[in-house]
C-alpha cells in the first residue's frame, strides 16, 4: 500500500485509521442502507425472541387470562403456580410427580454419558493422531461416516443386542447408547485438536521414555482443557436435548426430561393447562440455555463438529 | 524414526488396545447393525426377525404403502422449505452482522439461542404459538383483523409448512454461525481493493465473497439435509404426525413400525431407503472435502498442513466487538 498523504499534510493514514474514521462517520449520519440493515436485524431479533417471550408470559398467567386469547398480553395477575405444578405434580399417565422425575433421570443419564464419551473420544483422538496404528485410519473413516446415519437404521439391532446383554431399558443401557453414538464427534473433536499439537512435543516425550499411557495422562490430557470444555458443552446440551434415544432405550424408569415433557403435554386428557405446559417446556430448556449463555464463544466453536450429531 | 525394528509392533499393540472400544463400536454399531438392518429388509420378519429371504418384497410393500409415500412427500416438502429457509435467513443474518454492527455479540446470542433448545421444546412452543383457538391467530383477530387466518398446524395442506417454520427458527442460527465464521475468514485486502475500486458492498458479496464461501455453504447444506432425513422429534412434539397422516415423516414411520406395529422387515426396508438417501447426499460432499484436504496437504509444508482447523475456531480477521456468542 502506498502512503496516503492528505491535503493538510497530516501524513500517513493507516488503513485501520481510515476504517475507524469511516465507522465514526457512519455513526454520526447513518445512511439509509445502514438504517435498513439495523431495521432488519432488530426485527429478526424480535421474531427470534418472540417464542421465548410467549413461553415466559404464558407460564405465569392463570388459565382464565389465557382463555381470553391474547398471546402477547402481560399477565394481569402473576402466578408461579404453573411452575410449581410443572415441577412437582404434572402428570404423565397415572403418575403425577412432576418434571423433577425426568430432571433427575436426565442428570443421571447426562453425567456418566458425558464423562464416558469424552474419555473415549480423547483416547481415540490421541491414539489416532500420534500413534497411528495400521488400519486405524480406515476405522476412523467408517466411524465418521457413521455419524451421519440416522439412528433408525441401527436402532433395532441395538435394541436386541442390549436386551441380550441384559441392559436394555436400564440406566447403563442408555449411557452406553449415548457413548456409542457420541463417539464419532468426540473422536473427531479430539483428533483435530491433537493434530494441532506439535509432533516434536510427542517425540520428545517418547525419547524421554514415555509410554502410551504416560504420555496420554501426563502430557496430552493437561493440554486438552480447551477442547474438553467444548466437548462438555456439546455433550451436555446434545444428550440433554436427545429425545429418540431416551424414548427407545432408557426404559420407563429412566425416561429423560424431554420424553417426560412430551408425555405431559401430548398425552394428557382433559383440559390442557397451557401455562403448566409452557412452564414445563421452559424448565426442560433451562439446562441447555444456561450452558449456552454461560459458554458463549465456546458453544459456537463446538457447532461445526457438534452439528454432525443429532 | 530410528527405533529398532522390534519396537513398532509393541507400540502398535498398545495403541490398538486403546482403540479396541472404537473398533468394537465401528464393527458392532456402524457396520454390523447396518448390515443386519439391510439383511432383515430382505426377509419376511414381522414381530421377530426371521432368517428367510423374500427378495425385494418388503420394498414393494413399502412403496405400496400410502403412509410411506406420504411420509416421503412430506419429508421432501419439509426439506425444501427448511433448507432454503435456513440458508436464506442464515445468510442474511450473517452478512448483516458482518457489516460491523453495534451489539454484534448480543445479536448473535439471540439468533443462536434456539439452537440450544431441543427439537421437542421447539415443537411444543410452536404448537402453542400456532394453536388456532388461543395462539397467534386469535391474538391478531383480537387486534381487529377478524379475517386473519393462521391455522396451518391443523390444515392438512399446510401443516408441513408450520413445522418448517418452527424448524427454521431453531436451526437458522446454526447457518448464521457457520457462514459468519466463513465471512470472517475472507481476506481483508480483498475488501480494501474493492473499496478503492468503488465497488458497492452488495456487489462484493454477490460476486466475490459468497462464491468463496462455497465450502461453508456445502457444510451447512449437508448438516441441514441430514437433519431433514432424521426429522422426528419436532413432528412428534408438534403434531404427532397429524392431522390425519398429513405430517408423517419417514423416521417416524420406522419407529412406529418397529415398536408399535411389529413390522420389522418393513421398517428395515424403510431405514435402508433412508440410509441410501443419506449416503447419496454425503458422497459428493465427502469427496470434495477429501480432495480439498489433499490439495491443502500438498500445498503446505507437512508441519503446517495440520494447522488447518476443521472447525471454525478463532476468526482470522479480528471481529469488531466479537464479545462471545
Amino acid at each position: 500500500m502506498t502512503a496516503a498523504v492528505d491535503s493538510r499534510g497530516l501524513g500517513r493514514e493507516s488503513l485501520a485509521e481510515r476504517r475507524s474514521v469511516r465507522r465514526r462517520r457512519a455513526g454520526r449520519a447513518p445512511t439509509p442502507a445502514r438504517i435498513g440493515l439495523y431495521a432488519f436485524l432488530l426485527t429478526a431479533a424480535a421474531l427470534f425472541l418472540l417464542p421465548l417471550y410467549v413461553m415466559g408470559v404464558t407460564s405465569v398467567k392463570p388459565m382464565e387470562e389465557i382463555r381470553l386469547g391474547n398471546l402477547f398480553a402481560l399477565p394481569v395477575r402473576v402466578t408461579l403456580e404453573p411452575w410449581a405444578q410443572a415441577w412437582l405434580s404434572a402428570c404423565t399417565g397415572l403418575q403425577c410427580e412432576g418434571l423433577r422425575v425426568g430432571f433427575a433421570n436426565s442428570v443421571a443419564i447426562v453425567v456418566p454419558s458425558t464423562a464416558l464419551s469424552i474419555a473415549l473420544g480423547a483416547l481415540n483422538g490421541y491414539a489416532l493422531s500420534f500413534w497411528r496404528p495400521r488400519g486405524a485410519q480406515a476405522l476412523y473413516a467408517v466411524l465418521l461416516t457413521g455419524a451421519f446415519i440416522p439412528y433408525q437404521v441401527m436402532m433395532f439391532p441395538l435394541v436386541r443386542a442390549l436386551a441380550a446383554l441384559g441392559v436394555f431399558g436400564s440406566l447403563p443401557g442408555i449411557v452406553l447408547v449415548h457413548t456409542l453414538f457420541g463417539m464419532p464427534v468426540m473422536t473427531l473433536l479430539f483428533r483435530n485438536y491433537y493434530a494441532g499439537v506439535p509432533r516434536e512435543l510427542f517425540m520428545a516425550a517418547r525419547i524421554d521414555g514415555g509410554g502410551f499411557w504416560r504420555i496420554f495422562v501426563q502430557l496430552m490430557l493437561p493440554l486438552s482443557l480447551p477442547v474438553a470444555v467444548v466437548a462438555v458443552i456439546m455433550q451436555v446440551t446434545g444428550i440433554w436435548n436427545d429425545f429418540v434415544l431416551g424414548l427407545v432405550f432408557a426404559g420407563s424408569d429412566h425416561l429423560p426430561m424431554t420424553v417426560q415433557l412430551n408425555n405431559i403435554i401430548n398425552t394428557t386428557t382433559g383440559e390442557r393447562l397451557y401455562n403448566v405446559n409452557m412452564a414445563a417446556t421452559l424448565l426442560t430448556s433451562l439446562v441447555p440455555l444456561a450452558v449456552y449463555l454461560a459458554s458463549g464463544r465456546w458453544f459456537v466453536r463446538g457447532i461445526a463438529a457438534g452439528a454432525v450429531k443429532g | 524414526m530410528t527405533t529398532p525394528s522390534r519396537r513398532p509392533p509393541l507400540r502398535h499393540a498398545m495403541a490398538w488396545l486403546a482403540l479396541l472400544p472404537m473398533a468394537a463400536t465401528v464393527l458392532w454399531v456402524y457396520v454390523g447393525s447396518v448390515a443386519w438392518s439391510l439383511r432383515v429388509s430382505l426377509s419376511s420378519s414381522r414381530t421377530l426377525p426371521i432368517a428367510d429371504f423374500v427378495g425385494l418384497r418388503q420394498y414393494e410393500r413399502l412403496f405400496d404403502s400410502e403412509r410411506w409415500t406420504t411420509s416421503l412427500r412430506n419429508m421432501a416438502l419439509f426439506g425444501a422449505l427448511f433448507i432454503v429457509g435456513c440458508l436464506v435467513l442464515g445468510l442474511l443474518l450473517a452478512v448483516f452482522i458482518d457489516r460491523r454492527v453495534k451489539g454484534e455479540g448480543l445479536l448473535r446470542t439471540v439468533f443462536l439461542y434456539p439452537y440450544a433448545m431441543s427439537f421437542v421444546a421447539t415443537g411444543l412452543v410452536w404448537q402453542w404459538l400456532l394453536n388456532p383457538e388461543l395462539g397467534l391467530q386469535s391474538t391478531v383477530r383480537g387486534w381487529g383483523l377478524a379475517g386473519f387466518n393462521f391455522d396451518w398446524i391443523v390444515r392438512q395442506d399446510m401443516v408441513m409448512v408450520a413445522i418448517a417454520i418452527a424448524a427454521v427458527w431453531q436451526a437458522s442460527g446454526l447457518v448464521m454461525a457457520l457462514l459468519l465464521a466463513g465471512l470472517r475468514g475472507v481476506d481483508d485486502s480483498l475488501w480494501m481493493a474493492a473499496r478503492i475500486d468503488g465497488i458497492p458492498p452488495w456487489r462484493v458479496y454477490a460476486s466475490i465473497v459468497l462464491p468463496q464461501l462455497g465450502p461453508s455453504f456445502a457444510t451447512a447444506f449437508v448438516l441441514l439435509a441430514v437433519g431433514v432425513v432424521k426429522v422426528f422429534d419436532v413432528v412428534v412434539a408438534m403434531t404427532q404426525g397429524g392431522p390425519g397422516l398429513a405430517s408423517e415423516v419417514p423416521a417416524k414411520f420406522i419407529i412406529d413400525n418397529l415398536f408399535v406395529r411389529a413390522n420389522i422387515g418393513l421398517a428395515s426396508a424403510a431405514s435402508s431407503v433412508l440410509l441410501l438417501t443419506v449416503l447419496a447426499l454425503l458422497a459428493p460432499w465427502l469427496y470434495a472435502r477429501g480432495r480439498a484436504a489433499r490439495r491443502d496437504a500438498r500445498r503446505l509444508a507437512p508441519g503446517q498442513a495440520q494447522a488447518r482447523p476443521d472447525m471454525p475456531g478463532a476468526p482470522r480477521r479480528p471481529a469488531a466487538g466479537a464479545g462471545g456468542a
